[in-house]
């Protein structure tokens, strides 16, 4: 018995030109919970995928127990004990959470028997595990949460000794990972080993016995985490010292230049998402918006962007009225000086099947500079992606690849620089950074602050309480669908959580 | 009571051009819940009806033509599961080009072989389906209603048309109550899912292809073996699009595919009624019209009536995992 879980060594692959894993080597002890960090496109889910026999590895082997094996498919890798939560849930949307478990582990040709088993041993692993969940219910009726809980059953329910999350906080909040993280604590406790995926630095030092580092493909370092810290990692990753808290002057705020009055705004069912909201936008300040998610931020910055028409209220937008309780047409709202930085770049920011330079025009491909007469002026558009490359550097530099095969960060990238680089006069940003690595959060939250220093008026909303309170100059709580308090960027975290949670001011006084 | 008997006939009529709808229709359900569109339906019962005509004329043997039907309709299926499945191509390219293949080769391959003009030889006896006659049929035909009910709708078909019938719950079986048919429908919605459980999504698609390919077998061998008594070139005449739009509007559910098949089959035996005798106030309908009613009914309906219809939500999408 060794108590080595996972040795991987010398592994290499490439997906076509891009080389995603260079000569990889890594050591998990079992019982542990194993962390690894790396940019954007440093090859984290490539390395895990490769582990878990998603993809095939060009060169290296694995070892488990101290057994090279061959993982050639899912299968093997079931077999040997590996289970995955993967970055993007790999779950049947109109199947219920009893079949999405069973799937691929149905114990007979017929379902009524396996389906009666699944039942049961489900029961007992929500118990044991306190990961509640309706065993009935279709995966698309439930919250992002509750499906990486199916995630996580399908796992256990293979009865996986080596457990691997690909950021799975990404898509939490903030209760939801303390959860995860006692989860996973629990499960370290019995034994088995865990790999957790993050770019969230706070949580590697929080909950991981080791970590290790991916740049550019390579793994670069290994740490005992209590003998690392987050400045150490955050240069580990980069390659270079990054500054975790952003630098900032005074605001300086002029002119109102976006004014939201008595704004409602109704979801598809009817819920009332966005309850009266009033608040001024000035010239180079920043306003940030906080909130768990879901409670009326998507919703406002979505009537205010006219993708969603609001029942009541007004906007105005440099003094002139815009109308949100009509059709709003985006050309329009763009000519006049707003842009917006949508919260989900793959569904409203992107076109995926795109070349990089298309998306990089979006939207603005009325204008002249890109025009040949009626046609595309394909060498403008070209030269103008080359530049956006370089200025926000964009990884791989490469105008001409889909932007599905761009990772994550670098997406968000295309999306900043196209609103950015118009230079509008408000500019609206959901979620700038996330999913998103320490160095282009850097870069991202510099590139915010300037635009302000510019005179320009920016709207932000973030579920990451961190960066609210990093780069605003005002903050705005929201909860459920009310402003219910404006604060300063000094204000504790303790006090913008209790409002955060709905809680009152004054009951804080008394606590 | 001339009326009711106008009635029970056309409804049995409906009842025979169901037939090969039906077995078209679930054909594509099994590949098309997979992920797999198959607009080659038609081409597959076309290649199967010829098959099963040539050898049925050649043997006498009307199981060595139903086998021979279902022999070339899976390995028509096999061309175009290698073609989308493993090459990754267009599944509508290889099933339009499946279409059009066929339907020049059994034209070229009937006139080599048989020379009457590209038709089989006209079958007879045991080389043809016979007719299944209940007990009682004839005691109990004069029994008011119940009796043409029983002794000329219900009795008195080829085997094959209670096979298809039979087969809708079986199907519906299958899908929902097999572990196979979980399979089937996960790799149609999330081939990721399936993969990532470890079960391979290729082999999977592969063995929904060949289920395509065995009901095609005897949707085609029921045109040249038992509605008809040989090959006619072109015999399927759009059928197998007809049994693609069926699909949709029953909304890839077995149930609601026999139903529509059923809908579309009596607009078909409406029409062959209608041809010639004119409607009281209406006068004399075009049979195009009448022919091109399940394709208007399929359009009005999903617009409006039935609400939305979702298709496999991985379904035309070649599974790539690597760009
Ligand atoms: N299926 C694929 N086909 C082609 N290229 C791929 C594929 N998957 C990943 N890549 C490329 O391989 C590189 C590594 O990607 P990977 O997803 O492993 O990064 P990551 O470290 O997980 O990044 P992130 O933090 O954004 O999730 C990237 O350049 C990416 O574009
Ligand atoms: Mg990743």
């Amino acid at each position: 018995m060794s108590d080595i879980a996972i040795e991987l060594r010398g592994i290499d692959k490439s997906f076509g030109l891009v080389h995603a894993n260079k000569n990889i080597n890594l050591t998990v002890r079992k019982g542990t919970i194993h962390g690894i960090i790396g940019e954007n496109g440093a090859g984290k889910s490539t390395l895990m995928s490769i582990l878990y026999g998603f993809y095939q590895a060009d060169r290296g082997d694995i070892v488990i127990d101290g057994n090279t094996v061959t993982i050639k498919d899912p299968n093997a890798a079931i077999a040997n004990g590996i289970g995955m939560v993967h970055q993007h849930f790999m779950l049947v949307e109109n199947f219920t959470v009893l079949e999405n478990v069973m799937l691929g582990a149905e114990d007979s040709q017929i379902l009524n028997t396996s389906i009666s088993k699944a039942r049961v041993e489900l029961k007992r692993l929500e118990k044991e595990y306190a990961l509640e969940v309706n065993p009935d219910a279709l995966i698309e009726e439930l919250p992002v949460g509750l499906q990486q809980r199916v995630e996580i059953l399908k796992a256990l329910y293979r009865k996986a000794d080596i457990l691997i999350l690909d950021e799975p906080t990404g898509v939490l909040t903030p209760p939801e990972a303390d959860h995860l993280f006692r989860i996973l604590g629990q499960l370290k406790d019995q034994g088995k080993t865990i790999i957790f995926i993050t770019h969230k630095l706070r949580e590697i030092m929080a909950i991981t016995d080791e970590v290790s580092v991916m740049r550019r493909g390579e793994m670069v370092a290994t740490r005992k985490t209590r003998e690392t810290s987050v400045e150490e990692l955050a240069e580990l990753m980069v390659g270079r010292r990054v500054l975790l808290r952003v630098e900032k002057g005074a605001a300086n705020p002029g002119d109102v230049k976006l004014a939201v009055e008595n704004l409602t705004v109704r979801d598809g069912r009817g819920v009332t998402m966005v309850d009266n909201v009033s608040f001024n936008l000035r010239a180079g300040e920043i306003v940030g918006i906080a909130g768990v998610a879901g409670n009326g931020q998507s919703e406002l910055l979505e009537a205010i962007s006219g993708i969603r028409k609001a029942v009541s209220g007004k906007v105005l937008l440099n003094g002139q009225p815009i109308d949100v309780t009509a059709h709003v047409d985006p050309r329009e709202l763009r000519d006049r000086g707003l842009a917006h930085v949508p919260e989900d770049r793959h569904h409203v920011g992107l076109v995926l099947k795109f070349e990089e330079a298309e998306n990089g025009i979006l939207g603005y491909h009325h204008d002249k500079r890109y025009l040949n007469g009626v046609f595309l002026n394909t060498k403008a558009i070209q030269a103008d992606a080359e530049e956006k490359i370089k200025k926000y550097d964009i990884r791989p530099p490469n105008a001409r690849l889909k932007t599905a095969n761009f990772s994550g960060g670098n997406q968000q990238k295309i999306v900043l620089a196209r609103e950015m680089e118009r230079g509008p006069d408000v500019l609206i940003i959901g979620q700038p950074t996330r999913g998103v690595d320490v160095g282009a959060i850097e870069f991202i939250h510099k590139r915010i602050i300037e635009m302000r220093d510019q005179g320009k008026a920016v709207l932000l909303v973030s579920v990451e309480l961190d960066e609210i309170r990093a780069l605003s100059d005002r903050i705005i709580v929201m909860f459920a669908g009310r402003v219910v308090g404006e604060r300063d960027p000094d204000a504790t975290e303790g006090e913008l959580g209790l409002l955060m949670a709905g809680v009152e001011g004054r009951k804080e006084a008394a606590e | 009571m001339d009326f009711f008997h106008t009635i029970i006939a056309i409804l049995e009529s409906t009842i025979r051009v169901s037939v090969p709808l039906i077995f078209a229709a679930l054909a594509g359900l099994f590949t098309e819940r997979a992920g797999v569109f198959d607009i080659g339906l038609e081409g597959k019962m076309l290649g199967a009806a010829f098959a099963a005509g040539a050898v049925a004329a050649v043997t006498g043997s009307v199981m060595m033509g139903l086998l021979a039907a279902i022999l070339i309709s899976v390995l028509l299926s096999l061309v175009h599961g290698y073609a989308s499945i493993t090459q990754r191509g267009s599944q509508i390219v290889s099933g339009v080009a499946i279409n059009f293949i066929v339907a020049g080769s059994t034209v070229i391959l009937g006139e080599a072989w048989f020379r009457q003009g590209g038709r089989t030889p006209a079958l007879s006896g045991d080389a043809r389906f016979q007719t299944v006659t209940f007990p009682f049929a004839d005691a109990v035909r004069d029994v008011p209603i119940l009796g043409p009910v029983y002794s000329d709708l219900l009795s008195g078909h080829f085997i094959l048309t209670y096979v298809a019938f039979l087969l809708v719950p079986f199907s519906w079986w299958v899908l929902y109550r097999t572990r196979f048919g979980l399979r089937l429908r996960a790799v149609g919605e999330n081939p990721g899912a399936v993969d990532t459980a470890g079960i391979s999504v290729i082999w999977l698609r592969y063995r929904a292809v060949i289920c395509c390919g065995i009901l095609c077998g005897f949707a085609g061998a029921y045109l040249s073996l038992a509605m008809s008594a040989g090959f006619v070139k072109g015999m399927t005449a759009g059928k197998g699009y007809i049994a693609l739009a069926a699909l949709i509007f029953a909304k890839w559910r077995p149930l609601n595919i026999m139903l529509a098949c059923l809908l579309f089959g009596f607009l078909d035996a409406l029409a062959i009624r209608l041809q010639g005798n004119p409607l009281p106030l209406i006068g004399q309908v075009p049979v195009q019209l009448m022919q091109a009613l399940p394709y208007i009914l399929t359009v009005i309906l999903l617009a409006g009536f039935i609400g939305k219809a979702i298709p496999p939500k991985a379904g035309g999408i070649p599974y790539v995992k690597e760009r």
